[in-house]
């Protein structure tokens, strides 16, 4: 069953297109990523989502209700949490979560069920005040504020960005625990490597999905072989692989470079000669699976060569 | 309801935590209006004079004595010729100077006319055009006086009397004026800059997205101000009347609920700036352009509005403080009733209603 159909939607500030002609669906019950670098269109999208800006043109519903009739209906039955922490800082974490509550009618008591999990890990400083918190805490209150009335459709902005690495696995496993109680989950990164843990995966870049898919499927559309690069004069080795006649891509990714090659196979010995006359040391060559952001770079070259052309 | 509750108890937390507010809140009033009470007075008091006696008779030293006594001057020093005048005046001690001539009593006596001249330093003209007319009454008191016995054919004696202010206080100008600033710049301020913050700090964003009405956010920002402005209001009047001996004439009840008026008037007007405005420096500067200043100079607060050009005459009729303020001196000194005031009173429900719509209107129930 869908619960979100987006058709053809674009959104544009005065002259610079945010959104240009997006169309997808999320089903219900479905954890769902829009995976993409600051400005890629995604808090743009959100908003359009939650009903707070209008679309220039095509139509999202979700559940049925229209975003532009039926704004009314929509706002009561989603929780929303912005990318900037949007709770009152001079409140103490009770009172912003009492506060949610009162406004959406309901009480904590009411829907303690649904926070539990969460709550009880901020509920120590339930008498700080919420700009005191830190950030993962405060990301923490911002989801339980934002769910305290049982929302049908949780719409969450970047809720890891600027969170710790700890913060940010414990946050996925709560939504991955919320989706299994029933909720609709639509949620943005800029992280890649939390694309794995989302049902499905939109990739956005420049206004733009650049393609929808479960994390394992866009991993194996992954065109050619990959291979991690590694010599102890990493600086050069990228300057020298770059000029190498085989080379189609080679990025850096942490410890080592990730590369492919123009032939469907690379021929490692030559690339070993190649380097050894270039006099590297410590050279390895290993093949790998490609990850998320292997994906995400590869579609992007591809979308701009093609936007060239 | 419930949900409105909880909207004021919220709004209650930020005005209570935030310690600059309260301090614009409370303090503000109370040091206005014993600033404007103290320091700004037109009130002719202790000035002080030189007298230039070349006579020293009789008649000279009991005028001296008589300008002396009145409680209006205070003497600087006698001078003994006519080259120090200008000195004393340089100095700026002394605002005036009385130049009796020589023979004084003798001349008088004989001529019937002496001639006494009063110098007064002009370059503040509205304090001399004062002191110099204060002075000629003091003489022509005493020369009434001594010429009790003596049959002056006909005469006109106008019986000044200056109703509802007697001893023409200064305060009574102010503390209306001072009101009517406090209660438009507080209210319109903190709440346009309480709604901006939201703004600001993305919890509108959140708000929006909750099943508040528009009408509820505004309301639920609103109230809490209501209620401490009023409080300010009945603030100024108890110091107004304990420190300044401010009468209230009239109703009380009247003149609170015309203050209430006046607020909500003011927080409407502070909704619409905010529905302008998106960082919180706009609407303080918004705030003050807008309220301060015509409030201060086309309220008739402190500068007549009869003595304007037609063009100021006319924008002061738009300014809600120039209704306030003829309310206010009504009820307070006059003791009116609403029978004499229900043509401003109307006026003020009028714009109430037009900042009002003209917010609702333009208030966004979305972003951008």
């Amino acid at each position: 069953m869908l619960f979100i159909e987006a058709h053809n939607i674009s959104k544009s500030y005065s002259k610079t297109l945010a959104i240009s002609d997006i169309s997808f669906d999320v089903k219900k019950n479905e954890l769902y990523g829009f995976i993409g670098p600051d400005g890629a269109g995604k808090t743009t999208l959100f908003r359009l989502l939650t009903t707070l800006l209008l679309p220039n043109s095509g139509t999202i519903s979700i559940n049925n209700w229209d975003v532009v009739k039926d704004y009314k209906t929509i706002r009561k039955n989603i929780g929303y949490m912005p990318g900037r922490f949007s709770l009152y800082q001079d409140l103490t974490v009770e009172e912003n979560l009492t506060f949610f509550a009162t406004i959406f009618g309901t009480t904590i008591k009411e829907n303690y069920d649904l926070i539990r999990d969460i709550y009880v890990q901020i509920e120590p400083f339930k008498t700080r005040m919420a700009g005191k918190l830190s950030g993962g805490m405060k990301q923490k209150l911002a989801l339980c504020c934002a769910l305290i009335h049982k929302p049908e459709l949780l719409v969450l902005d970047e809720p890891t960005t600027g969170v710790d690495s700890v913060s940010r696995k414990e946050f996925w496993e709560m939504l991955q625990n919320l989706r299994n109680s029933g909720i609709t989950i639509v949620v943005s990164t800029p992280y890649m490597d939390e694309a794995s843990l989302c049902d499905r995966v939109a990739l956005m870049q420049n206004g733009k999905i650049m393609q929808i898919n479960t994390p394992q499927g866009v991993i194996s559309k992954f065109p050619k072989p990959l291979y991690a690069i590694r010599s102890d004069d990493m600086y050069l080795l990228k300057n020298e692989l770059v000029n190498y006649i085989d080379c189609e891509s080679v990025h850096i990714f942490g410890q080592n470079l990730h590369y492919t090659s123009k032939s469907k196979v690379l021929n490692v010995n030559n690339l070993t000669l190649f380097l050894e006359e270039k006099n590297h040391t410590g050279i390895s060559i290993s093949p790998i699976n490609p990850s998320i952001e292997d994906c995400f770079i590869a579609l992007m070259t591809e979308n701009s060569t093609s936007d060239a052309k | 309801m419930k949900l409105f509750r909880g909207f004021i108890i919220k709004e209650f937390y930020h005005i209570l935590r935030d310690k600059r507010t309260l301090l614009v809140l409370f303090g503000m009033p109370i040091i206005q209006l014993l600033l404007f009470g103290f320091v700004i007075t037109n009130e002719i008091k202790d000035i002080k004079i030189a007298i230039l006696d070349n006579s020293k008779d009789k008649v000279t030293r009991d005028i001296s004595q008589k300008i002396l006594s009145s409680g209006y001057f205070k003497l600087d020093s006698y001078l003994t010729n006519v080259n120090q005048i200008e000195e004393v005046f340089r100095k700026g001690n002394v605002k005036e100077v009385v130049v009796f001539e020589t023979d004084f009593a003798e001349k008088m006596k004989r001529q019937g006319t002496a001639k006494i001249q009063i110098l007064a330093d002009a370059s503040d003209a509205n304090t001399a055009n004062l002191i110099a007319s204060y002075t000629t009454a003091i003489v022509m008191d005493y020369v009434n006086k001594q010429n009790v016995s003596a049959t002056i054919p006909l005469q006109i004696v106008p019986e000044v009397r200056m109703m509802y202010n007697e001893q023409l206080k200064g305060v009574y100008m102010f503390v209306p004026g001072i009101m009517a600033m406090i209660l438009i710049l507080i209210s319109a301020l903190l709440t346009s800059i309480s709604i901006v913050r939201e703004k600001e700090l993305g919890t509108m964003e959140v708000l929006l997205v909750s099943p508040l009405k528009p009408i509820q956010i505004i309301i639920g920002k609103v109230t809490p101000y209501v209620l401490l402005s009023f409080f300010n209001a009945v603030i100024i009047v108890v110091l107004g009347n304990l420190v300044f001996g401010m009468p209230v004439q009239g109703s009380t009840i009247l003149l609170l609920a015309e203050c209430t008026l006046f607020i909500v008037l003011a927080l409407s007007l502070g909704i619409l700036i905010s529905t302008v405005t998106n960082s919180q420096q706009t609407a303080m500067l918004i705030s003050m352009m807008v309220l301060m200043l015509p409030t201060i100079l086309l309220s008739g607060f402190i500068f007549p509005i009869s003595n304007m050009p037609w063009v100021l005459q006319a924008l002061c009729q738009i300014m809600p403080p120039r209704w306030f303020i003829v309310i206010i001196k009504n009820i307070m000194l006059k003791g009116t009733g609403l029978y004499y005031i229900w043509f401003e009173t109307l006026i003020l429900i009028g714009m109430t209603a037009v900042f009002i719509l003209l917010s609702y209107k333009k208030f966004k129930i979305r972003l951008g």
